[in-house]
């Protein structure tokens, strides 16, 4: 008997209920009171806050429990087929109850931020229905019991995405990002597609705890199957965590509000895919080839995003890049085996990522009532148009400065802790396989740039002399506190969090043991000696404080103009800015084919050619034929009834012969 | 031991009362082609009746009576056409043209 | 008897084949009229004494006598142009004529299951007993009695038709 039953566990299905329900009251709201601000901001944000209650609840249950299995709590009987025997059922185990607090954490700051954020809208109703709708599908996300079930949760937020990314429809450009999120997450969902039939024929079950326990017999380490498994899975995560070559909808879904993309863009549903691999980290265990490509393309991101980030003017769009890149990071560790590392730095980015958007968030939103207040239509988001805004925002600037230092790796903030163990895993592995020293290469570099490019940021934002413009100057000034007061706590989360998971104490890899254990026996030993380790933690720090001097050095925020005055840029940096061409080449060779084959041969060809006329118009040409024929029958000639009369008697008679 | 051929030629007469339905237009001369196969029938049943009853012979006179019935109405018929139609060719008397 | 038997055959289908080929309708008649009288010849030598005279008397000469008297009503007796179909006309008559013909042959060679047949040469000894008209009407006013009460109303319903039908204004 599982030592969680008939705890608080028995009613995590509440904290999924209660986000939805929040829905459904903002949605009916929206359509029949609009305008009812306060009811709408009570609901909103006080359900996702009681789901964190229950969240909390549950996970003293499981902290006092200590469970080595999963608690899987059935709900009901969903697809029962066959062979096939699919329940609605909820997972509690130690990885699930770490996303549950985190995105209903999370969730709860971001609500409370958009409340001042979104005050002015009109939309403030559906804006918050769509985001509760989000928060109950990622739950269903990270508490499904079996690959259906969170196949919901994924699908889900991948449509809550495209509704919120889209949220401002009106402009085509907002309504086309949704659009291209939705579309190239699709890609994606069908190699997760494709997994759970692999698993479904090679093991007989889709439910999580089945799986893992057939696993070791049923599939064959290192085989073909396995390691096709774990590449379709992956390909899932590519689509919805934004690695390449897949991320491309990641920076265009920066046209959202601020507080989605900092809650899905960057804390929840872009790390459902690393939740992924880490929940069936067995099979990636199993698949040495694929775990090996998932750390390479995690590397490879990693990289290729940092240097794009370098050169964006807009603020969201480096953030942007930066998500990209850290999710490489993320990849990264769950690829070299060091799953809890993985899981690690997901919180840790979490609380970070949504500090550095929440706070853009806020330096937007003053920017933009400053330019409405001057009847000016600039870029509220473009770095060129601020600068020297640590004055008037201070504490802004402070907790976002906070965040700087964490993401560039500098200890003891929490950023630091959770790159250095992936880091750490990854050269121990290389020691072995040389490959996995390219990809601490690569991790290196990438860290470096990320610190960088972060230093650039706040260096333009925040400091120098300010490009606002005179009319606009004296009305900037420090968000309201219910957009400020989330920085503070996330803040603190970030200078703190790196308790979580010390060198030594390692507190959250003892937590998710019982779900990694069966997998270690696939991987192979990491025993690093202590002195490369401190080495490593040193040169760490080391290279994210030289990414940060050198960017004050070299970067001059005095000499920037405002965008309309811009010098065009050229080389390298013209690359960078416009994003490697990637959109373009994907256009090129991959969109246009695409929609002239559709158009050409599909439409025109199949579809108007064959199936118009030979199908549709050829059977009301047959039917008006066979009519005609019909019709020349009944000619009212007695003598042609007669032949026919007695054609049918001769063959009766021929009948009767036999 | 007359069965066989006198089932020949009532086999013989009903075809031609069908060729004759079949070759001709004039409605009085398709009649009696009918008449010749309702004869070819009477034959048949004649003949069968020395092997199976005398009940053949009194179905007979019943198809004989049908028959004269039968030819009363339908030449009535005729003549109402023909004042109609001023015609008994049966390619003009085709109203029931669909 | 058999020869006589195919005699009257020959004649029979001779002047069945004339009447369905002649121009004239009265000609038609004419031939037809000829053809019974083959049958009721066929009819005595089958022993159906009562038959041919009745087919004698009624077919030939009542049946016929009215279908000569509405061809001369109608003023059909000169010849006219023929009512004889075209080419393709002729060609689907004879041929489904010529089908026709060998499938009945096919079938005529079928006999009565035994439990259904007379000893041979009952009929005969019947007509030589009783008579050729006691044969017929003792089954008919005895055993059909019904369906002979109803072919009279038959009768009656075919007199009223013909008259209305052929009346000038009703």
């Amino acid at each position: 008997m599982n030592p969680l039953a008939g705890t608080a566990v028995d009613w995590v299905g509440l904290a999924i209920l209660l986000p939805f329900a929040g829905f459904l009251v903002n949605g009916a709201l929206a359509f029949l009171r609009p305008k009812a601000k306060r009811t709408v901001s009570i609901i909103g944000v006080g359900s996702v806050a009681a789901a964190f209650v229950v969240a909390v609840a549950v996970y003293l249950a499981v902290r006092a429990a200590h469970p080595d299995a999963p608690y899987v709590r059935t709900l009901w009987s969903w697809i029962p087929v066959g062979d096939l025997s699919v329940s609605a059922a909820l997972q509690v185990d130690q990885l699930s109850v770490v996303m549950l607090l985190v995105v209903t954490g999370v969730s709860s700051l971001i609500h409370l931020f958009s409340v001042g954020y979104m005050h002015d809208d009109p939309g403030y109703a559906r804006y918050f229905a769509y985001l509760n709708l989000f928060v109950a599908f990622m739950l269903v996300l990270v508490l499904g019991a079996s690959f259906p079930v969170m196949f919901i949760g994924w699908e889900g937020v991948g449509l809550c995405s495209y509704l919120l990314i889209g949220f401002w429809f009106e402009e085509k450009e907002k309504a086309d990002a949704g659009l291209k999120a939705f579309l190239v997450n699709r890609i994606g969902d069908v190699g997760f597609l494709i997994a759970m039939f692999l698993i479904f024929s090679h093991l007989g079950t889709l439910d999580f705890r089945e799986t893992f326990a057939r696993a070791p017999q049923g599939l064959t380490a290192g085989g073909g199957a396995v390691t096709a498994i774990a590449l379709f899975l992956f390909m899932g995560c590519v689509g919805k965590s934004a690695q390449i070559p897949l991320y491309v909808w990641l920076p265009d879904a920066m046209a959202g509000p601020t507080p989605v993309s900092a809650l899905i863009h960057a804390a929840t549903m872009v790390t459902a895919g690393v939740y992924l691999v880490a929940r069936t980290n067995l099979l990636f265990a199993m698949a040495p080839v694929a775990s090996a490509v998932v750390a390479g393309v995690g590397a490879l991101t990693a990289l290729f995003a940092a240097t794009i980030g370098l050169k964006q003017w807009d603020i969201k769009k480096v953030l942007a890049y930066s998500t990209v890149s850290q999710l490489g990071y993320m990849f990264v560790g769950v690829g070299v085996g060091a799953y809890a590392a993985g899981i690690f730095h997901l919180v840790t980015h979490a609380f970070f990522k949504a500090l550095l958007f929440l706070g853009a968030g806020s330096v937007i939103h003053v920017m933009h009532r400053a330019h409405h207040q001057s009847h000016r239509h600039a870029d509220a988001q473009d770095m060129r148009n601020m600068g020297g805004l640590a004055a008037y925002m201070p504490w802004t600037a402070r907790m976002m400065w906070v965040a700087t230092l964490a993401i560039a790796g500098i200890p003891p903030l929490a950023g630091f802790f959770s790159k250095d163990e992936i880091l750490g895993a990854a050269f121990a592995r290389g020691a072995s396989q040389p490959f996995y020293l390219i990809v601490w290469l690569f991790g290196i570099a990438a860290a470096f740039l990320t610190a960088f490019y972060m230093a650039r940021l706040m260096l333009y934002t925040f400091h120098g002399p300010n490009r606002t413009g005179d009319l606009e100057r004296p009305h900037l000034a420090e968000a309201p506190w219910v957009m400020t007061g989330p920085l503070v706590v996330l803040a603190a989360l970030t200078i703190l969090g790196g308790a979580l998971n010390l060198p030594h104490v390692e507190t959250l890899h003892r937590w998710l043991e019982p779900l990694t254990a069966q997998g270690a026996a696939f991987l192979p030993a990491l025993a690093p000696s202590t002195g490369v380790e401190v080495t490593l933690m040193v040169a760490a720090a080391l290279i994210g404080i030289a990414g940060l001097w050198l960017a004050t050095r070299i970067l001059k925020p005095e000499t920037l103009v405002p965008p309309e005055r811009a010098p065009q840029e050229t080389g390298f940096a013209k690359l960078l800015l416009e994003k490697y061409r990637v959109d373009e080449l994907y256009d090129r060779f991959i969109l246009r084919p695409l929609v002239w084959f559709s158009r050409v041969v599909l439409w025109k060809g199949l579809d108007a050619g064959v199936i118009d006329t030979a199908g549709v118009n050829g059977s009301a040409a047959l039917a008006r034929g066979l009519g005609w024929i019909g019709s020349r029958l009944q000619s009212g000639q007695v003598g042609t009834y007669v032949v026919f009369f007695v054609l049918g008697a001769v063959v009766v008679l021929a009948a009767l012969l036999k | 031991m007359l069965l066989g051929p006198s089932l020949a030629v009532s086999a013989i007469l009903f075809s031609l009362g069908v060729v004759g339905v079949l070759l001709r237009r004039n409605a009085i001369v398709i009649f009696m082609c009918i008449e010749l196969m309702l004869n070819a029938v009477n034959l048949t049943f004649v003949a069968l009746s020395q092997q199976i009853g005398l009940d053949g012979q009194v179905f007979v006179f019943f198809v004989m009576t049908v028959a004269a019935a039968e030819a009363a109405v339908g030449l009535a018929i005729v003549i109402a056409l023909y004042r109609h139609r001023d015609t008994v060719n049966l390619q003009s008397i085709n109203l029931l043209r669909g | 008897m058999t020869v006589v038997f195919w005699v009257v055959a020959a004649l029979a289908i001779g002047s069945a084949l004339l009447c369905i080929t002649r121009k004239s309708p009265v000609a038609s008649a004419l031939w037809l009229v000829n053809t019974l009288f083959q049958l009721a010849a066929i009819y005595v030598l089958l022993d159906a004494h009562f038959i041919a005279a009745v087919q004698v008397l009624v077919y030939a000469g009542a049946i016929m006598v009215l279908f000569l008297f509405v061809i001369m009503l109608l003023n059909l007796g000169r010849s006219g142009p023929s009512d004889i179909k075209g080419p393709w006309g002729k060609v689907i008559a004879g041929v489904g004529g010529l089908v026709l013909v060998s499938e009945l042959i096919v079938l005529r060679n079928v006999t009565p299951p035994w439990w259904l047949q007379l000893p041979p040469g009952t009929v005969e000894r019947a007509v030589a007993e009783r008579g050729a008209v006691r044969v017929v009407a003792e089954p008919l006013f005895q055993g059909y009695l019904v369906p002979f009460e109803i072919t009279s109303v038959l009768l009656l319903a075919a007199i009223v038709g013909a008259v209305v039908l052929a009346k000038r204004r009703l």
